[in-house]
């Protein structure tokens, strides 16, 4: 016998965290409160992603976990690690064979499909929270579908400073009814939120478990004069050659050169083992390694 | 009695829980999906993919209502042995399980408006679980979906109170289907 149970947390810690993500699921983009516990890591680490992975494992599955598209970042590897012990599962870094993705800041560039399952970590889950502090009022504000604060603010923050104010955690309307915080996503993620795949967000610290499921429409709040662009950077990867995919700009050397390469790593890994090259080829890779 | 009353819970419970609940989360993100479930043996008349579902879902912290089809001792006791969820009357209760002409409907919590997830989830036990009859559109369905449901209107206004409302788990033998507040129903 372990000192552990199957994915760690408890059997009643699974139960309670089942219940709200079906009652996240029955409503969607509505924050469900649940009891958050005390996880081996730290907040910063995505605990709230982390309990709703535990709660979702099956022994059969496989997991991938990314940290802003990147499989073998410290936070990535130590939660993939954890679950192989704790849950005994297979993992993997290709999208594609992952049943269970967790994710921090980033959807995977490759559609995930009807058979697989995303997890979000979440650090602020609500979206009316830079508005107004307290959790009373942002309820009732959700309650009484009270957004009109909410867009004009978002349309000072876009039309004062462009782009740049709204490039991550870019807020959408769920269904025609709740107002999300899809976590710090790249905007360019936000088509992505209408997908076969069923979403989930934990968020830990904040004690909110939120859902998406599939063919859920998502709309990105937006404004006839400012409508909503899914942005990036105006390049294609330096590595793959891709131009459809979020890109990194990294600096590689001490006279200031760039390199735009793929967040997402896997995508990127998978193109260039089929034979895509970018403009900078594989001595880039190296250095930027 | 007492034997029976012992038996019929999950032989590996964690295990058994992560697929059950794989189970219905996926028949509540896809209405109209038919799930199989297995490894609990509860009393007749109890199914087994309702058996599967309490093992998962139920625990001390949530009341359950039995309607008058499946309110017998046996029931009761297995319930209690192996989830240790109290039982309640209609308005109180988070979970709640009959026939479908068992359960009085109007009577269930469907949330607050800042709280709607305070609402009951109703298991309704059914003969005939199949993708015929009724038309689902909505959340997790691609174009439309076929479920075989006791009937239309009830679902109709359920789908009205949105974002308030019940969610419903159908169950039959050792299959087991969802229908989330958000369903359409034509
Ligand atoms: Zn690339």
């Amino acid at each position: 016998m372990s000192d552990y149970n199957f994915a760690y947390l408890d059997e009643q810690t699974k139960r309670m965290i089942r219940r709200a993500i079906l009652k996240g699921l029955a409503i969607p983009g509505y924050q469900v409160p649940f009891a958050s516990r005390e996880m081996p890591m730290p907040y910063g680490w995505g605990t709230g992603g982390v309990q709703v992975s535990a709660a979702v494992l099956t022994p059969e599955d496989t997991l991938k976990v990314i940290d802003q598209g990147a499989d073998d970042t410290t936070n990535a590897v130590s939660i993939r690690r954890f679950f192989e012990k704790t849950a005994g599962v297979q993992v993997t870094e290709a999208t594609t064979d992952a049943s269970v993705i967790q994710t921090r800041h980033r959807i995977p560039e490759q559609d995930l499909r009807a058979d697989q399952i995303l997890v979000y970590q979440v650090p602020i889950p609500e979206p009316l929270r830079f508005l107004e502090p307290s959790e009373v009022e942002t309820r009732k504000m959700h309650s009484l579908e009270e957004y009109g604060l909410m867009h004009v603010k978002l349309y000072e923050d876009i039309s004062q400073h462009g782009d740049i104010a709204t490039a991550y955690a870019y807020p959408v309307k769920v269904e025609g009814r709740y107002v999300m915080d899809p976590s710090p996503i790249p905007k360019f993620d936000n088509p992505k939120l209408e997908m076969a795949g069923i979403q989930l967000f934990g968020a830990g610290r904040e004690q909110r478990i939120y859902a998406i499921p599939p063919y859920t429409q998502v709309v990105s709040l937006d404004f006839d004069d400012y409508p909503f662009q899914a942005s990036k950077a105006d390049h294609a990867c330096d590595l793959c050659g891709a131009k459809d995919s979020y890109l990194d700009e990294l600096i590689v050397d001490d006279q200031g050169g760039r390199v735009f390469m793929c967040s997402d790593t896997d995508y990127c890994s998978t193109r260039r083992a089929q034979g895509h090259v970018g403009a900078q080829g594989s001595p880039i890779q190296e250095d930027a390694a | 009695m007492q034997a029976q009353l012992l038996e019929g819970g999950f032989a590996d419970l964690p295990v058994d829980a992560s697929h059950t609940f794989r189970a219905v989360m996926t028949a509540m993100a896809r209405p109209g999906d038919i799930m199989d479930v297995a490894g609990a043996k509860p009393p007749s008349p109890l199914s087994t993919a309702c058996g599967a579902v309490l093992l998962t879902l139920c625990d001390p912290d949530t009341p359950i209502y039995l309607g008058t089809s499946h309110n017998t001792p046996e029931v009761r006791d297995w319930i209690t042995f192996h989830t240790g969820a109290p039982f309640s009357d209609v308005e109180n209760a988070t979970f709640a399980i009959g026939t479908w002409q068992a359960l009085p409907l109007s009577e269930f919590a469907i949330g607050t408006p800042e709280y709607p997830d305070r609402s009951a989830t109703l298991i309704v036990e059914t003969a005939d679980l199949s993708n015929a009859g009724t038309t689902l559109k909505g959340p997790g369905i691609k174009d439309q979906a076929q479920l075989s449901l006791p009937e239309q209107q009830a679902f109709q206004a359920n789908a009205a109170l949105f974002p308030l409302g019940l969610d419903f788990i159908f169950t039959s033998g050792n299959r087991l289907a969802a229908l989330p507040r958000t369903t359409k129903v034509s």
